[in-house]
């Protein structure tokens, strides 16, 4: 039953033939072609879509279009009707308030709605107008500021002139079209007549499938096409790594995780979402699933994969010295055992796509961190050559790691190529959480000990790593995690494992860290278990053993350069001091139930891959109408690299950054520049980028022959180019065209140098590392059990700041994640498959948060710049578990901190005394 | 999908409801989450239009909040303190978005155990009027509530307000507090309020106390009733809650907390929110 329903949008009059119980969401985007409005959850649970309706702020998930008849509904498009940005969009822009930009139109309208009754909002109006909408990128202190500062008359930075690109605040440069609504994300640009794909799952951890036949359904069903099995895959295996692709597209008759892929339903979007599994000719036989770790490595436990004996995946180590020895006869000594549970990346916009054949070829369109790799996977899936597949990568509404496997991808080549047509999947939020990969759970043992003088002597560490149903990135967790467990510091000996074990739990991948938050916050227990037992300061004990240029890491490798983590303690020696004495204070005064406590994380992370081969391939161009093109493979997917890498470009060239334009990321027009994770994009895209635009500069300086020091101008279809003997003008439409159209082209690569790990796991692993270190002031309520993060002050040693707006966004944002991790994050599958089940930070939860910048330069990378990414999140939990500690005396062995686990610990605290 | 009905006046909708056979749609924001990635097929009657079923009203008796007034419209109206714990109950449904929209009569007749309306409107006193096309009747909110997802409400039947209780609005007051896991957008691990009377020497008169999250209907606690009944409001009254006060409780252990938790914490919060009446000026 469809009705007329009319109603005003943006002012202007809208009629729209509809169900009216359809989401006013999916009118505004499907009817209306508004797809500024996002969806993230359809259950009012995460606040992208807010639209105005009559000045006041709705979920438009929630909104039934027959509600809105006679009504007035503004959308972000709205705000911005020619084209300029608003000054609250404005404020987003100068401030840096959007990341990925998934959650800023809801964002936007949340504070549109606010300033219309309130022109001078405070933090507090702020956080409660917006605290329905979550933001997984930025930390919220940003939104907070743009929106209080709305009215303000400061200026986005957007020209800073050619040479000044790199370390200025530079506005980024894909800002408008995340303000306006104009940004094309996964769901976005679903062409009208495509097909649509709905990936059926298993409500079973564990059980044998049969499947019946679908002929009957199909053609009873209107509108549905087909139902797509294992036998219309042509290679039924995926995985990240080119050797043990362990993972089914759609079942062959074993599901291994709750989520696992059954079938895939084809038809229109109503038919295939009208279809339940139950619906279905699917018989599950259901068997007790392997929970955890101890379970699937017992002598009796079922093998999940054919060629994994023992359910062990792999196992990494790191050994270095006599570790037992040192141990058991060093003066202080500390042992201890950690617990970490699934965390689920809940980026905001889920997994979605379209795919299209074109001529023998096919061309997917995908939210991804991966191009590239998606690209190989694809034609691997499809078992035809790399170069007939084309990945064009849309905007990536978050990612986080969740996104460097294949999600949609797959199947939606599948289809394309036996339909002849295009098709389209957009994830559900409880497909997204129950099918994607998630943070490793893991359990850790581990000891460490320290001389007198609290210097280490020792350290071990044991990490049980539970990978889930399939390998995904296992192995790169049970590889790094190994090379960083002994922390940020100096210890002669080392004895490491990582181990990855199958269970029947969600496919655990890579996410933020990759294993090595879980790791710190053993280490850094450990680091205050010793500062304890020596009496000494616990930011002192961590500064007489931070590594330091010139001392061997765990794997032998000497740091020669950019090892900054003394200087990051040394900045923090302040506001340590600062912070201790008002808790100090606080406590005094306090004769409540609320303790203060201060807490330090101490971390180091190696950029890139571990002791593999990462190459970056980027390239810039000039073309005939003097329009600079740089050719990113880079996937921005909010942490920034389109805005970055095109400012270490454009200053290693010589022009200006306000003069480029990009594309990213697409395989047939960009070179791989491998996938953004690892904190790798900054550093070896960067060094690429900086080495193209050089490459770049030098082409047209040899076209004139001038010097090195001459003035590149650009002008329109001319470039001038100056020195101290000559003026050149070079008119770009006489000359010949070289590839991609462009008459000059730079090109630049970079493969970060590493040393293989030998089987001790000696050798240089990462070319460069990361340094940090947070504090944290916690207030506790002791009878409640809560936590609330007051304030963490981060000190990041990022070698150069390239944007130093974008570097604190990323640290925000990690901490953000990091505080999620410590106090409340926790995945259940089949409990917690949507947004309010599973909690992350709101407005209301966040701490203020201030960030130190060191910049202890490398020379390997672009203008000294190294990758901020990962470390943001992973010093945040140690550091909250510190401030636990101190302020409470509870020593926290298991993420998250929820309530009842610290109020049982103060309670059984109490009865010991 | 089925019919959608949209009335603008309540006979139309109570002989819509006769004909049975509909489900009905207010803000949304429970019927959407319950058909993520599923189209509607049932026929739906959107009651948002009947101006009849909303707003606030003072009324010889005490006031009448009408079933599909928005938890941002109590917040909005003017109420004396009696209505404080009520309306800080509205402040804390989801987020603004969720307050715009969300009814306070879909959030009882949801029934869920951590309806954030529940414990204020029984600490008021509140009885729902429930319409049929032939007739009216109310009954108190705490008899139409039956468990998890199950009231009173028939087929053809429809609740059309809330009626409250006349007190002093110079001597009432009432309360709410509510633990999360998080701020925002969250689900209540306990959830207690409270209204109390008193007299010109500060004595409670009559008082009313209700736990929310911790059974399957939020509770009332007589025995803290009546133990609180005669004091007079003066610092140190929260030592009058006592384990014993929460014996019939029965929270669950779930993901978000266990059961014990639950029931501590619940103490934790009533001590509170009575020292607070002690303290008041």
């Amino acid at each position: 039953m469809t009705s007329t329903i009319s109603f005003k949008v943006n002012g202007a009059r809208a009629r729209v033939d509809v169900s009216p119980v359809k989401r006013l969401s999916d009118v505004l985007r499907d009817d209306l072609g508004l797809t500024g409005t996002k969806v993230g959850c359809n259950a009012g649970d995460c606040g992208a879509c807010t639209v105005l309706l009559d000045g006041e702020q709705v979920c438009s998930c929630l909104t039934a279009a027959g509600q809105v008849e006679g009504r007035s509904v503004t959308t972000v498009e709205g705000l911005a009707p020619t084209g300029v940005l608003n000054d609250l969009q404005a404020s987003f822009k100068r401030h840096g308030a959007a990341q990925c930009g998934i959650c800023s139109p809801g964002m936007l309208m949340a504070a549109s709605s606010l300033l219309s009754r309130c022109s001078s909002p405070t933090r507090t109006q702020v956080e409660d107008a917006l605290g329905g909408v979550l933001c997984r990128c930025t930390g919220y202190q940003k939104i907070v500021e743009a929106v209080m500062d709305a009215g303000g008359q400061g200026e986005a930075l957007t020209c800073p002139g050619a040479g000044a690109a790199v370390g200025a605040p530079l506005a980024k440069l894909d800002a408008d079209p995340k303000l306006t609504g104009a940004e094309k994300y996964g769901a976005d640009s679903i062409p009208k007549d495509a097909l649509w794909v709905r990936i059926f799952r298993s409500p079973h951890a564990f059980a044998h499938v049969r499947l019946g036949d679908f002929g009957d359904l199909v053609a009873a069903t209107d509108g549905l096409e087909d139902i797509l099995t294992h036998e219309d895959i042509p290679f039924n295996r995926f995985g990240i790594y080119p050797v043990g692709k362990d993972q089914p597209v759609l079942t062959e008759g074993l599901v291994r995780y709750r989520g696992d892929a059954l079938v895939a339903a084809v038809g229109t979007r109503q038919a295939v979402q009208s279809l339940q599994l139950a619906d279905l000719p699917v018989t599950f036989e259901a068997m007790p699933p392997l929970t955890g770790v101890a379970e699937a490595k017992a002598s009796d436990a079922f093998q999940l994969h054919e060629d994994k004996p023992g359910n062990i995946l792999i196992e990494g180590a790191v050994r270095k010295g006599e570790a037992k020895a040192a141990f058991e006869s060093a003066a202080a000594r500390s042992e201890g055992a950690f617990t970490t549970h699934f965390v689920e990346h809940a980026y905001i916009e889920p997994e979605a796509g379209w795919a299209r054949p074109v001529g023998d070829r096919v061309e997917v369109h995908v939210t991804t961190q991966a191009v590239h790799m998606d690209r190989d996977e694809i034609a691997s899936v499809l078992q035809i050559p790399k170069d007939r597949v084309r990945v064009i990568p849309t905007a990536c509404g978050g990612g986080f790691g969740g996104k460097l496997d294949v999600s949609v991808q797959p199947i939606l080549a599948v289809a394309a190529m036996k339909y002849g047509r295009a098709v389209a999947c957009v994830y559900e939020r409880p497909d997204s959480m129950a099918s994607s990969t998630k943070r490793h759970p893991s359990e850790i043992t581990c000891r460490f000990a320290a001389d007198e003088q609290g210097l280490l002597v020792s350290s071990e560490l044991i990490a049980d790593f539970n990978t889930g149903a399939y390998a995904s990135w296992g192995p790169t967790v049970a590889g790094r995690v190994p090379v960083h467990g002994s922390g940020p510091y100096f210890v002669p000996n080392v004895h490491n494992i990582g181990r990855g074990v199958f269970t029947n739990g969600p496919p655990a991948g890579a996410f933020r860290g990759f294993g090595v938050p879980q790791a710190a916050i053993a280490h850094e227990c450990m680091m205050d278990d010793l500062a304890e037992q020596l009496t000494l300061d616990r930011l002192e004990i961590r500064l007489r053993n931070a590594l330091r240029p010139g001392q061997p890491t765990a794997t032998g490798q000497v740091l020669t350069h950019s090892a900054g983590m003394a200087p990051c303690l040394e900045a923090l020696k302040e506001p340590w001091a600062e912070l201790n004495r008002q808790a100090d204070g606080f406590n005094r005064a306090s004769s409540g139930s609320l303790r203060q406590g201060v807490g330090i994380g101490a971390m180091w992370y190696g950029i890139g891959n571990t002791a593999l081969s990462n190459p970056s391939t980027m390239e810039v161009g000039i073309d005939p109408g003097g329009q600079i093109v740089f050719f990113n493979g880079a996937v921005d997917i909010g942490q920034g690299s389109n805005t970055i890498l095109a400012q270490i470009c454009a200053d290693a060239a010589g022009l200006p950054v306000e003069a480029f334009t990009y594309i990213m990321g697409d395989s047939d027009l960009t070179e791989d520049a491998g996938k953004t994770s690892a904190s790798r994009q900054t550093f070896v895209s960067g060094k690429a980028a900086e080495q193209a635009g050089q490459d770049l500069r030098l082409s047209i300086l040899r076209h004139v022959n001038a010097g090195e020091g001459a003035r590149i101008t650009l002008l329109p279809g001319c470039l001038v180019v100056e020195d101290d003997s000559a003026r050149h003008e070079i008119h770009l439409e006489d000359l010949p065209r070289q590839d991609k159209g462009m008459v000059f082209m730079g090109r630049g690569n970079f493969d970060p140098p590493t040393r293989p790990l030998d089987e001790n796991g000696q050798g240089d692993p990462y070319a460069t590392y990361g340094f940090a270190a947070q504090i944290a002031l916690v207030e506790v309520d002791t009878d409640l059990g809560t936590t609330r993060v007051r304030k963490i002050v981060a000190a990041h040693d990022v070698g150069r700041a390239i944007n130093p707006q974008q570097v604190e966004g990323q640290i925000h944002g990690g901490i953000a994640q990091g505080m999620g991790l410590a106090l409340m994050e926790e995945y259940v599958p089949g409990v917690t498959e949507n947004l309010h089940d599973y909690l992350i930070p709101t407005f209301g939860d966040m701490p203020a948060m201030e960030v130190i910048i060191v910049e202890d330069e490398e020379p390997l990378g672009p203008y000294g710049a190294k990758g901020v990414g990962e470390p943001g999140l992973v010093p945040t939990a140690p550091a909250i578990f510190g401030a636990v500690r101190h302020a409470t005396g509870v020593r926290v062995t298991e993420a998250p901190l929820l309530p009842h686990k610290l109020k049982a610990a103060l309670t059984n605290q109490e009865a010991r005394k | 999908m089925g019919d959608y009905y949209r009335p603008a006046v309540l006979s139309d909708l109570l002989q819509r409801l006769e004909a049975g056979n509909a489900a009905i749609l207010a803000g949304g924001t429970d019927f959407y989450p319950a058909r993520v990635g599923r189209h509607p097929h049932e026929n739906i009657i959107d009651i948002t239009a009947v101006q009849a079923l909303k707003g606030i009203r003072e009324t010889a008796d005490g006031w009448t909040i009408g079933a599909a007034t928005t938890w941002a419209d109590v917040t909005a109206a003017e109420l004396p303190p009696l209505f404080d714990g009520l309306r800080a109950a509205a402040r804390e449904v989801g987020g603004r978005q969720i307050q715009n929209a969300g009814t306070i009569g879909g959030n009882v007749c949801n029934a869920s155990p951590a309806a954030d309306g529940m414990p204020a409107l029984l600490s008021l006193d509140a009885e729902v009027e429930i319409q049929v096309r032939r007739g009216c009747h109310r009954m108190p909110v705490r008899d139409f509530v039956l468990g998890n997802r199950k009231t009173q409400l028939e087929a053809g039947e429809i609740v059309t307000a809330f009626h409250f209780p006349r007190r002093d609005p110079q001597r009432s007051k009432g309360s709410f507090l509510k633990l999360g896991a998080r701020r925002y957008l969250v689900i209540s691990l306990v959830m207690v309020a409270g209204s109390v009377e008193w007299d010109s020497d500060r004595i409670i008169t009559s008082c009313r106390i209700a736990v929310g999250a911790c059974s399957e209907v939020a509770e009332r606690l007589a025995a803290l009733e009546n133990r609180l009944i005669g004091q007079k409001l003066s610092g140190g009254l929260e030592a009058l809650v006592g384990d014993d006060c929460l014996a019939g409780l029965a929270p669950i252990d779930d993901v978000r907390a266990t059961a014990a938790y639950r029931q501590e914490a619940a103490g934790v919060l009533l001590r509170r929110l009575i020292r607070e009446w002690g303290e008041m000026a």
